[in-house]
């Protein structure tokens, strides 16, 4: 092919304006690299450098201003074999920074061309994140108190393994940019440019005066040594087809028959540490290998290791409808944190409520049954209180039989850690 | 008979597995995050790809670019990161990208509470992208549902070429239950139409269909942008080019609401009552029947599960013989003036409820019977 421009969408740009010059160099690049135009795509966002997916016959996507990068890592990550190259002007720089540092970190093989004219062109020459402090803009005063950005130097400290920074103008530029794209990874190429429209009306900035500009910030181009490192997609690939274990749903067995089974509205009060949400998650294992159907929810701190926490579960032999607690008829008050956090709860216990307490923690006072059990006498840790008193209920003969919670255990643990909680259990027997 | 034991968090992963969902792309936001931590389990062993974006918007534009190289793609966040996903769910709506969004909904506004459920978002979800296109929104009340309508969301979006919602709910995603999956038919799969034809125009479409999709990467060369455009995928002003594409847009959901209208229903005989309810209220809805017909005054139930497109002929005429409609909603008051606005004349009752708890079957009762 000679030319990927598109015969039916010629360029719209005003006259001089450096947009057109990286249009036709761009057309030179994939030329010279012999791409396939299937398996080329032109990401854009908005703005001037937006219209550059309409001149080319590849695949395009124009989206939204600032994330072009990430639709475009979006189609990389989906079909590894594409050539993905994004162009964005400095506006879509500034409101994408984010998006830029993350592509510079993950090193996702994609060509960036940052076509960089110092100002919003679309909007009427507005100053953005690369305006100098000294220029006039359609921004009145604002640029004077902002300094401008140097994005080879970001990119290069954010990771990028690719960076280079040439004159819109330059004969060279096709050249430039086949580095860039047939660079093995994230690769970034700043242009610098005219906006005829709007910035070079109040601005004295010519050809050679970019090219002074290049020359009064050199950036050591090309590869990035210090940044070298495997593509991201192939990485990901590589890290990604070692998980070959897919979870597979847990599901439990009606095993045991309950002669009367009943509602049960359990609450067991706690402290992080002490595993609570383990302990609430054997109640339902064990309701459910009595054929009832369980629910629980857990409430602890943000700070997980820290502070109290509490599970609510209910077994019902009827389908559950509402989840939360409104009649416990199991309380297991554990650590005082946990007893505080659902102190309003005790007020209206009913007297049929058995209530398991540790001999430590103290609790409001209620109509309940109230059980205390003395762990420290059966030197049991306080990490296996919650897990002891499953026994004791067992033992009490309050909510599973032991060979139900022993079944239970077995689903929940793998067989070293079954034992151990077995040998816990005995020691309360 | 086995139980199936897990949160909603995970049977919505379970569901968008069984949809076929090879890609995701999410930034971790309680009360969603475990949607994205059961994907990345699940994905890499079925050579699907996740992804942590680096925010909310980079995730959705992750999604955007999969979905246009073909990939059936799934993001999940709660009300801040829906807010995030504004701009990039306009531009999916507009476009016709097909992709299933999970919002698991917690008290807001803003920040609000991360470990507190409401169902904070049902207006923002229709009304939170530009123009006013329709979206469907889906609302499962509990595990077995997000499963479920996971896999009609695929279907729909896949069908529609939109992104389609999950409002589910802190209370649904976090709490972890049994159910039996083996008790229901799920829905077959839909994939997208692909182009079959030499002369592809990308948003050529029949007037109340989305158009045939073909993939970026493929052999023949794909358009897609986020501006107005007529059905070669160039900016266009037009303004009958743009009409027809906008009234396409509406049309193609509104002409579907009837196969798009997900509900339950629990008419009882001579009732003069009806409850409407949705997500995760419709269980205490449902628990408030019971103890009310043990108590020998029965009432009817409504729990919707399609909550956009509304399901104007379902509600309609589930309602057209009951003396009064009563709405309930964990919030305070969303959806209420849809079913006003169906309903016209008929006598309706409100309750809402916004404080971080969900609403009791006690409170339900009340509501009934405090007439
Ligand atoms: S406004 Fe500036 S950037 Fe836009 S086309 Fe005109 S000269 Fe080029």
């Amino acid at each position: 092919m000679n030319s990927f421009l598109n015969t039916d969408r010629p360029q719209v740009f005003c006259p001089g304006c450096t947009h057109e010059r990286i249009t036709r160099g761009l057309d030179n690049t994939l030329v010279n690299l012999n791409l396939d135009a299937d398996k080329t795509v032109i990401v854009t966002d908005i703005g001037c450098s937006g219209l550059f997916d309409t001149f080319f016959n590849v695949h395009a996507l124009h989206g939204v201003h600032g994330r072009a990068l990430t639709y475009a890592a979006g189609l990389k990550l989906a079909d590894p074999t594409l050539n993905v190259i994004v162009t964005m002007g400095d506006g879509g720089l500034g409101i994408g920074g984010a998006h830029v540092l993350a592509a510079c970190r993950k090193n996702l093989d994609l060509t960036l061309i940052i076509l960089n004219n110092f100002n919003f062109g679309m909007t009427g020459g507005q100053y953005s994140s690369t305006t100098p402090s000294d220029a006039v803009v359609g921004s009145e005063f604002l640029n004077q108190a902002e300094i401008p950005i140097d994005i080879c130097k970001i990119a290069k400290s954010a990771g990028a393994t690719y960076v280079s920074k040439c004159a819109g103008h330059d004969p060279a530029l096709a050249d430039e940019l086949a580095k860039a794209i047939t660079h093995k990874g994230f690769a970034v190429v700043e242009t610098l440019g005219m906006c005829t429209g709007r910035y070079t009306k109040h601005n004295k900035l010519t050809p050679k005066v970019i090219d002074q500009m290049i020359v009064d910030q050199p950036i050591e181009g090309g590869v990035v040594k210090e940044n070298q490192r495997p593509e991201y997609g192939k990485l990901y690939r590589e890290l990604a087809k070692e998980k070959t274990q897919f979870p597979q749903t847990l599901t439990i067995e009606k095993s045991f028959n309950l002669t009367t089974p009943q509602r049960q509205e359990i609450v067991i009060l706690g402290s992080a540490g002490m595993r609570i949400v383990t302990a609430g998650d054997i109640v339902c294992h064990a309701g459910m290998s009595a054929g009832m159907n369980v629910s629980i929810k857990n409430d602890y701190n943000i700070t997980v290791l820290r502070g109290q926490s509490v599970s609510e579960i209910l077994l019902s032999p009827e389908k559950i409808g509402y989840t939360g607690i409104e009649s416990p008829t199991l309380v297991m008050a554990l650590s005082l944190e946990g007893v505080q956090r659902r102190e309003k709860i005790f007020k209206n216990l009913k007297p049929s409520t058995f209530v398991l307490k540790e001999k430590s923690v103290a609790i409001p006072e209620t109509r309940a049954r109230v059980f205390e059990i003395d762990f420290k006498k059966f030197k049991i840790r306080k990490q296996d209180w919650a897990l002891a008193s499953l026994g004791v209920l067992a033992k009490e003969k309050v909510l599973f039989s032991k060979e139900i919670l022993s079944f239970a255990l077995k689903t929940r643990f793998n067989e070293k850690v079954y034992t151990l909680a077995m040998e816990t259990i005995e020691k309360i027997y | 008979m086995a139980l199936s034991f897990m949160e909603g968090n995970e049977a919505l992963a379970r569901g968008a597995m069984a949809a076929g969902c090879n890609f995701f792309a999410g930034y971790p936001i309680t009360p969603a995050t475990t949607i994205f931590s059961n994907m990345l389990k699940m994905l890499p062993p079925t050579g699907g790809i996740c992804i942590q974006g680096e925010d909310e918007i980079a995730s959705m534009g992750y999604c955007i670019g999969a979905a246009m190289a073909g990939k059936k793609v799934l993001t999940a966040t709660s009300g801040p990161g829906i807010s995030l996903y504004s701009e990039q769910v306009s531009f999916a709506i507009g476009s016709e990208i097909p992709l299933v969004i999970a919002d698991v909904q917690r008290l807001g506004p803003s920040t609000g509470s991360a470990t507190r459920g409401a169902d904070s978002d049902i207006q923002f979800l229709r009304w939170g992208a530009t123009a006013g296109v329709p979206v469907i929104v889906l609302a499962p009340k509990d595990a077995l549902d997000c499963y479920i309508l996971t896999i009609h969301a695929f279907n729909y979006a896949e069908q529609f070429r939109c992104p389609v919602f999950i409002a589910s709910n802190k209370e649904i995603g976090m709490t972890k239950e049994s159910f039996d999956l083996n008790s229901v038919t799920l829905p077959s799969l839909v994939e997208r139409t692909p182009y079959k034809g030499d002369n592809y125009i990308p948003f050529k479409a029949d007037p109340d269909k989305a158009p045939p999709f073909l993939p970026i990467g493929g052999k023949t060369l794909v358009r897609q942008t986020s501006s107005t455009h007529g059905p070669d995928g160039y900016i266009t002003i037009d303004p009958e080019i743009i009409a027809a594409n906008q009234q396409r847009l509406r049309t193609k959901l509104h002409a579907a609401r009837q196969q798009l209208s997900l509900y339950e229903k629990n008419l009882i005989p001579e009732t003069d009552t009806l409850i409407i309810s949705y997500g995760i209220t419709s269980r205490a809805v449902e628990d408030a029947a019971k103890i009310l017909a043990q108590k020998g005054q029965p009432i009817s139930t409504l729990s919707l599960k399609t909550l956009w497109p509304v399901p104007e002929q379902v509600i309609l005429k589930t309602a057209a013989n009951f003396k009064r409609v009563v709405v309930i909603e964990m919030n305070l008051g969303q959806y209420i003036n849809e079913i006003r606005r169906i309903l016209g004349g008929k006598k309706i009752d409100f309750y809402g409820q916004m404080n971080g708890v969900m609403i009791t079957p006690g409170k339900i009762m009340e509501v009934i019977e405090n007439e």
